[in-house]
């Protein structure tokens, strides 16, 4: 995570600070098909916001509108205190990385960098200075004469971030920027943008498909479904305490236990099958008194046991698989109801040492502060 | 198998181009003659060596030398160069719009503009030349239609002067024009010039930096496609043009047919043909640089 990020940078508690973006009301339609529904969102100065959802939510045209290629159908955006309406793409103090990177073929490395640059009011002489300070950040100054169909598809997607950069834009957008690298080559690409982000103090919304990677760049994450937006919260709480079965569901790996909910408190007991123990866990939003909810609880904080364990919730099942996923594994056991629960224990044993294998007859068990009572 | 088809190409060519040049060039190399075909010598195989010997000591240059001596011929081809050039320009200015708007349309829209330019091919090459006539002439629809709008009170001479010419070549070749110059804009990635605008380009700035360059080897292709015909273009200046308008191919349709002088009229052929080859060439060459990018 960002370092100013763990050093308590979180300017979306603080009900004084000013936005740099804001959506208020915006909605988006194409002909009768709403694209983007209502929504209401604030955007700080030197944050790294990241939007996830699945494909066709309306994530790139959230960004499209930010940058001025759509017109807003109602609402207003905000940038910098000023309202967008029918400012061109080429007078917003903001530059998109697009997710084809559309880099000009005719130009070479160092004169796509320097597009940007001889249309704005920089002086000549300071021209090539900037674009060998860009070629520098990103790596590349050994290919600044190259045409882009010379250099490797990594390499085109850090000039198109180098050009995106060269006008120290206030807000930068990266419409899925690392969809095309493989994964080590990813990875080390995020967290030179994460550097990249804390030299140039710009602010980042990144369109991603990509859970881990929004989780490892985000200060906050958007989760977004057709048109909404879900859940808007840091990678932690989005993914610990999740508003919806749905951004539980669409975040990372979770089991989903339907039933009523009773006993509502600080805790809340979900009643969940004939006869069975009700499932303790804590509160989540709008949960009510005898009205349908879901229990859900990750697979990492479900322990297995051949033997019954002391636990505030514990049921018993049988395996039917086990995934090996090297440094860890997932149990597969089927709940005498037929509910399949997953539980995922770190390997730090061999293989050939571990007791628990198929058709065996198991125990899971967790906390009471393990999962969350949610409304479906 | 291999062998032969690539063979296949090279006998194409043989055929249809390298023979019948070496036909012309051997009746350029003759003397005029009273006879049937007008020109001499005739190649009598049946005299054996000694009678191709014969043959190949007539054969000479004069008709060459012939060209240099009248200033018609030179005047006559630099004349064309300029008629070409000046038409291809024209073409090219008509043509770039009509490309641009075409790849720019509704997606449902373009087949039906693409019809529309190939439209005219279906119809006779020399009753469209003729219709142009009946819209130019003193009484022809584009002067009584000037006259009604009362831009002009006498009708304007246009039919047999070069302006004529332009408008039946530039009429003529469009097609050429917008077609190849039209595949280039229809693969334009429409992200690059989001991207020109979000980098701060106004929309006509964008259009200068990014379109206009990136339409480069179709203007080039659809020019040469102009220019080339152009050059060797007889119909149009015979028909449209005036006594004085003064085209290569006029004189060389004057030297077979009215003259009957079929060894100048290939000599004139012949340099006609050296002068296009160096378009052609350079045509290819653009050609094989575009598939070379694509790559
Ligand atoms: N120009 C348009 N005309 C009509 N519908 C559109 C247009 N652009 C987008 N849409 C629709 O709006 C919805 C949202 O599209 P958008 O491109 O924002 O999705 P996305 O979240 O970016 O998806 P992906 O992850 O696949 O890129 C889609 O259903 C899409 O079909
Ligand atoms: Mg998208």
């Amino acid at each position: 995570m960002p370092s100013d990020h763990a050093s308590g940078f979180a300017p979306w508690e603080d009900a004084d600070a000013t936005p740099l973006i804001s959506f208020d009301g915006v909605t988006k339609r194409f002909g009768a098909f709403t694209a983007i529904d209502n929504i209401d969102l604030k955007i700080y100065p030197r944050e790294f916001f990241a939007l996830l959802g699945p494909s066709g939510c309306g994530k790139t045209t959230l960004m499209r509108m930010l940058g001025g290629f759509e017109d807003v159908t109602e609402g207003t955006i905000t940038i910098d205190g000023q309202n967008m309406a029918g400012i061109p793409a080429n007078k917003r103090a903001v530059n998109m990385m697009f997710q084809s990177y559309a880099l000009f073929p005719h130009l070479s490395v160092a004169d796509n960098i320097a597009f940007g640059l001889k249309r704005s009011d920089m002086p000549k002489s300071e021209i090539q200075g900037r674009v060998d300070e860009m070629l520098r950040l990103v790596q590349l100054q050994k290919f600044a004469k190259r045409k882009p169909h010379q250099i490797s598809g990594g390499q085109r997607q850090r000039v198109a971030l180098a050009r995106a950069l060269a006008k120290a834009p206030k807000l930068l957008l990266l419409d899925e920027p690392l969809g095309a690298l493989d994964k080590k080559l990813r990875q080390e690409t995020q967290f030179e943008l994460m550097d990249i982000q804390e030299k140039t103090g710009t602010t980042f919304v990144i369109v991603t498909h990509d859970q881990e990677e929004a989780m490892t760049v985000a200060s906050r994450i958007a989760v977004m479904d057709n048109g909404l937006l879900k859940q808007v919260d840091t990678p932690d709480r989005v993914y610990e305490t999740p508003n919806s079965v749905y951004v539980a569901d669409f975040i990372g790996d979770v089991n989903i236990i339907t039933g009523r909910a009773a006993e509502v408190g600080e805790k809340t007991q979900l009643i969940w099958a004939e006869g069975a123990t009700p499932i303790t866990g804590m509160t989540g939003s709008r949960v009510a008194q005898g009205e349908p909810a879901s229990f859900v609880i990750r697979p990492e904080k479900v322990s297995i046991n051949k033997t019954e364990p002391e636990a505030a919730n514990k049921v018993q099942g049988k395996v039917i698989d086990i995934a090996y996923l090297g440094n860890m594994s997932t149990y597969h056991v089927a709940l005498p109801d037929g509910t399949i629960v997953k539980s995922q224990t770190a390997n730090n044993r061999r293989i050939a040492r571990r007791d628990i294998t198929w058709e065996d007859q198991v125990w899971l068990s967790w906390t009471d502060t393990a999962g969350l009572v949610l409304r479906d | 198998m291999r062998r032969l088809l690539i063979s296949i190409p090279y006998l194409w060519l043989l055929i249809l181009f390298l023979v019948p040049f070496g036909i012309v060039l051997k009746i350029a190399l003759s003397d005029v003659a009273l006879s049937i075909p007008p020109y001499t010598p005739q190649l009598d195989l049946s005299e054996g060596w000694t009678g191709f010997r014969a043959f190949w000591a007539e054969l000479d240059l004069e008709n060459f030398w012939f060209l240099t001596e009248d200033d018609l011929y030179w005047k006559a081809y630099l004349s064309s160069l300029k008629i070409a050039l000046i038409a291809t320009f024209l073409t090219l200015l008509v043509g770039f719009p009509i490309a641009y708007g075409m790849a720019n349309a509704p997606d449902h829209w373009r087949p039906t503009l693409m019809l529309l330019i190939i439209l005219p091919f279906w119809t006779s090459f020399l009753i469209r030349v003729y219709a142009w006539i009946g819209i130019l002439s003193n009484e022809g629809f584009l002067n009584q239609f000037l006259i009604w709008t009362g831009i002009i009170a006498e009708p304007a001479k246009i039919l047999n002067t070069d302006i004529a010419v332009y408008i039946g070549i530039v009429y003529t070749y469009l097609p050429f024009m917008v077609l190849p110059i039209y595949a280039t804009l229809e693969k334009l990635d429409g992200t690059l010039l989001e991207a020109a605008e979000d980098l701060g380009c106004t929309r006509i700035q964008a259009f200068w930096s990014v379109t206009a360059p990136l339409s480069k080897p179709g203007i080039i292709a659809g020019c040469f496609l102009v220019f080339i015909p152009a050059l060797g273009e007889f119909v149009i200046p015979s028909l449209l043009g005036g006594s004085d308008t003064l085209m290569i191919g006029k004189v060389l349709w004057e030297e077979f047919f009215s003259n009957r002088d079929w060894p100048v009229a290939s000599a004139v052929a012949v340099i006609l043909l050296l002068i296009l080859v160096v378009p052609i060439i350079l045509f290819q060459r653009n050609e094989q640089k575009q598939r070379e990018a694509e790559q």
